[in-house]
């Protein structure tokens, strides 16, 4: 049985030592939509943490009866069920969150992170382990998320979760608003600089030539 | 039992799946329908009294505010007049699909391929009953997308009340700044037509001058999304939108002395 301490280390690695995005470089595609607010980054993640908990732990009750041909297709239909199961609750429970938000949540289905998590840790543990990595994965794609969103809605609205922090400059502020990072490909290169400042701490992350 | 890579495992195993996966998937989408269905009418309801500047006064109960306020009517487009029909089953989507009930227009400028041969009108009264503001659905093309919107007017239909843009996919912090509070507060009070009766609404690059009762200013960085509203307004205010209805309605208000 798993202790503690393992257990910590797959639920909070993922935050810094083994980040989803900063080292595995997965999931980046919709890291660069859904990071224009603080507020959609934030479903995003919740949506994300449940789809790969609880596509990792029924993967992981079924790994020692899917057949080894098929075990892909498996996960997808699996992953593709969940998906449309959590599409379906916003529609229903949070039905603003999901006008704005049902194209993305639709992506997830896309999202390597789940699959990739479902196919590397899933198949080989056991279901509460399982279930652990994936909120920890989806922890730490998420704590990447809101770090991005945290810069591009400062920087771009100048507020945050949709509260103004910066008044701008066209309301009668001082903030000359940045229109650069409202485009999601300005994710890049926020992307990019979290990487490096997170190389800059643990150099043991760093790709040998 | 043969081992589980056999085919005959293989293939039951992935019967199973597709099976129960089929089974919750369409157990979410019956189970959670009557909530879903409720959602979207309270959000359209929400967005027609916003429209007509009914909102802060509906409090927590929004269905109950848009029975006492709001009536929902059919109108022809090609005749301008108020015809028979049931407005809860009227989908102006649907409608715009086949060619019975719709029509190719030919000066498409709003660039929306088809229109529906009726439109539903929403007349908004104030607490005496009396009609004091329509509002109108329109939609046309922007740079990436559809964009819908309600129009609510009062009753000489030519000041403007409201624009709400309700569903569009314009670019998030560009286009998509139709739907930003401070664009659309500019419009209150525009006027639609000149002194002459022409469509005189026009969305301005680089911003309106001061006192243009005809101009909004545009969005910054959005050209193609202010285009794309200035033609929708173009489109629905003219002959082949409600042009004929905006000249029948205002006579009938007039008859009845109305303000």
């Amino acid at each position: 049985m798993a202790d503690t301490k393992e257990m910590k280390k797959v639920l909070f690695g993922p935050l810094l030592d083994n980040n989803p995005i900063g080292l595995q470089v997965l999931g980046i595609c919709s890291a660069l939509a859904v990071t224009g607010s603080m507020q959609k980054a934030l479903i995003m993640t919740i949506a994300v943490t449940l789809v790969t908990a609880f596509s990792n732990l029924f993967i992981s009750m079924m790994r020692n009866q899917i057949p080894n041909a098929v075990r892909i297709i498996v996960q997808m239909a699996v992953i593709a069920s969940l998906v449309i199961l959590v599409d379906q609750c916003l529609k229903a429970f949070a039905y603003q969150m999901s006008k704005e938000l049902s194209v993305f949540v639709g992506l997830i289905i896309t999202n390597c992170i789940v699959m990739g998590r479902a196919e590397a840790y899933a198949m080989k543990e056991p279901p509460l382990m399982s279930f652990l990595d994936g909120i920890g994965n989806g922890i730490g794609y998420g704590a990447m998320l809101m770090a991005v969103a945290f810069f591009r809605e400062l920087l771009s609205k100048g507020s945050l979760f949709d509260i103004q922090i910066m008044p701008l400059l066209r309301d009668g502020g001082w903030y000359q608003a940045n229109g650069l990072l409202v485009l999601p490909f300005s994710s890049f290169f926020v992307i990019g600089l979290i990487i490096w400042a997170i190389r800059q701490y643990k150099p043991e992350q760093v790709e040998k030539d | 039992m043969g081992n589980k890579d056999s085919f005959g495992r293989t293939l039951i195993f992935v019967l199973i799946t597709c099976l129960v996966c089929s089974v919750i998937v369409a157990g979410a989408a019956v189970g959670l329908r009557d909530l879903q269905v409720a959602n979207k009418a309270l959000d359209k309801q929400t967005k027609i009294l916003e429209a007509s500047g009914r909102l802060a006064n509906a409090g927590t109960d929004i269905p109950a505010a848009y029975d006492k306020y709001v009536i929902a009517k059919l109108v022809d487009l090609k005749t301008g007049k108020f015809v028979e029909g049931n407005v809860n089953t009227f989908d102006q989507r649907i409608a715009a699909l086949s060619s019975d009930t719709s029509i190719k227009p030919v000066n498409d400028i709003a660039k929306i391929n088809r229109r529906a041969n009726q439109s539903i009108v929403y007349l908004v009264k104030d607490d005496a009953g009396k009609v004091d503001t329509i509002v109108l659905e329109v939609r046309g093309s922007g740079l990436w997308s559809m964009m819908y919107a309600f129009v609510g007017l009062e009753t000489d239909l030519n000041t403007v009340k409201s624009v709400i843009y309700y569903d569009q996919g314009e670019t998030p912090g560009l286009g998509g700044e139709v739907e930003n509070p401070k664009w659309k507060k500019q419009w209150i009070g525009k006027k639609l037509f000149n002194n002459n009766g022409d469509i005189a609404i026009r969305v301005v690059k680089g911003g309106a001058k001061a006192g243009d009762i005809h101009g909004v200013d545009g969005l910054s960085g959005a050209t193609l999304t202010g285009k794309g509203v200035e033609n929708t307004f173009k489109f629905w205010l003219g002959e082949e939108g409600f042009g004929l209805f905006i000249t029948n309605y205002r006579q009938e208000l007039k008859l009845n002395g109305g303000h």
